[in-house]
């Protein structure tokens, strides 16, 4: 048990530090999803034909390509179009970029292609007259769609959303490809220097679910918060 | 844009293909059979053994995939006993192990969804097979198990597409996939768009098939 003691002895620490970073590329990688979202779904509820098909092609592909492709794609694509579009300015240095942003946005992107299904499903599934409602009523384009739409959708879209954030969670462990220190990278450097990949693995399968074990106990609370009243 | 490397990379990313459905369709295969077997298991009275299975799907889909193959790969060779057994045989090989880790996973997400299938049949159907006097392995057999099919048919198509992407994972334990084959391109060539492109297709004609063919037996066996 001492291997697992924190301090200088032990890996401890380095895997407590490493469980915060999963935990941080998962938000971000959520939150960019949302952004995602945010833009992808009222694209894919629109009446515009041309508009469906940008939106529709977004979460197709995402949807039906690996992540670790999408992940490759990003990690070896990044910096070089960030360096070609800073050769034009005339900056010919090498660009790295750094891994945690790489990794959060691939990961932010495939994420986001699942909350835009949910979202359009929640969307589409709150009943008609309450949108005829809100144009008879006159109200704001704001109100209408801060007050009215959206509490209705979070209550449909959170139980669906939860899963989302399920996959992302799983998802970030295929950051550790790309060397950024989480969960899995450090029990693959713990494991080799170690020689115990069984024990370091264990532990990583365990970190995990108790990731997803507290989080689904927290998402329940919120959805009880949101589908009171019903 | 290197059209060269595009049409140069075709033919390598195809013959990996088969590597891809290759894994895909073992461990689809064993993976049902742990599915249905765990579903059962769920739906005994005896509250060990429906936690047993419980337990089982719960960590499986609780975990990543990555960290389940590595478990197997990396962690199960440590151990001296097993290195002793036939079992090792089995084990030392990363395609094997690729198999048994993605059976494992989508029996674990396969079995929740023929619990489910099974838990919506409505008990009067069995009641009337019991009526009738059939045994009961008759009514399992004959009418749970097709009506759970035809209720976890869209569910299962899912599933397929999901493990479709996850035998990306293989690349991980050396296995030359379609991932695999176009990591190995990209780090040679440098020219991720063109590779992705290339495999990403691939893999969207694979789902695009699935796809269809889930719906072409949805059809097929829909109440008449």
């Amino acid at each position: 048990m001492e291997i697992l003691s924190f301090g200088d002895k032990g890996w401890g620490d380095e895997l407590f530090i490493a469980t915060l970073m999963t935990i941080a590329v998962a938000i971000t990688a959520m939150i960019i999803g949302f952004l995602f979202a945010l833009i992808f779904t009222p694209l894919k509820l629109s009446q515009n034909k041309f508009l469906n098909l940008i939106s529709n092609t977004y979460t197709t592909i995402i949807r039906g390509v690996p992540e670790l492709l999408v992940i490759y794609l990003f990690f070896f694509g990044g910096s070089g179009a960030i360096m070609f579009v800073a050769r034009i300015f005339g900056y010919n240095d090498y660009i790295e970029i750094n891994a945690f942003l790489t990794g959060a946005f691939s990961i932010g992107i495939i994420s986001g292609a699942y909350s835009t299904e949910v979202f359009r499903g929640a969307i589409q599934s709150i009943d008609k007259g309450q949108f005829e409602a809100c144009n008879v009523l006159g109200l704001k384009k704001y109100i209408y769609f801060f007050k009215v739409i959206m509490p209705q959708m979070l209550r449909l879209a959170i139980p669906n959303l939860s899963n989302v954030w399920q996959i992302t969670l799983k998802d970030t462990s295929l950051i550790s490809v790309t060397g950024l220190v989480e969960i899995m990278r450090q029990s693959y450097i713990a494991a080799g220097s170690t020689r115990d990949p069984l024990l370091f693995y264990s532990v990583a399968a365990v970190l995990y679910l108790m990731l997803t074990y507290l989080s689904m106990k927290l998402i329940n609370k919120l959805e009880q918060n949101y589908s009171r009243g019903y | 844009m290197d059209l060269e490397l595009i049409i140069t990379s075709f033919p390598k990313l195809l013959s990996a293909t088969i590597v891809t459905l290759k894994l895909l369709s073992a461990s689809l295969l064993f993976g049902l059979f742990l599915g249905l077997f765990f579903a059962i298991l769920r739906l005994n009275k005896n509250k060990l053994i429906s936690g047993f299975a419980y337990g089982y799907s719960y960590v499986f889909r609780g975990t990543p995939l990555l960290v389940q193959i590595f478990i197997i790969y990396f962690g199960l060779g440590q151990i001296e006993y097993l290195r002793s057994t036939f079992l090792w045989v089995v084990l030392k090989e990363p395609y094997w192990c690729a198999i048994i880790a993605f059976s494992l996973n989508t029996g674990a997400y396969t079995s929740e969804i023929l619990r489910s299938a099974f838990e919506t049949i409505k008990p009067g159907i069995i009641e009337a097979g019991k009526s009738l006097g059939l045994n009961e392995k008759f009514i399992f057999t004959k009418i749970q198990i097709p009506i759970a099919i035809k209720q976890s048919l869209p569910a299962y198509g899912n599933e397929i597409i999901l493990m479709l992407k996850g035998t990306s994972l293989a690349s991980t334990v050396t296995l030359l996939d379609i991932t695999g084959v176009a990591k190995f391109i990209i780090s040679t060539t440098f020219r991720p768009i063109e590779v992705f492109i290339v495999a990403g297709s691939i893999y969207l004609f694979i789902t695009f098939l699935v796809h269809n063919l889930i719906k072409y037996l949805e059809k097929k066996y829909r109440y008449q």
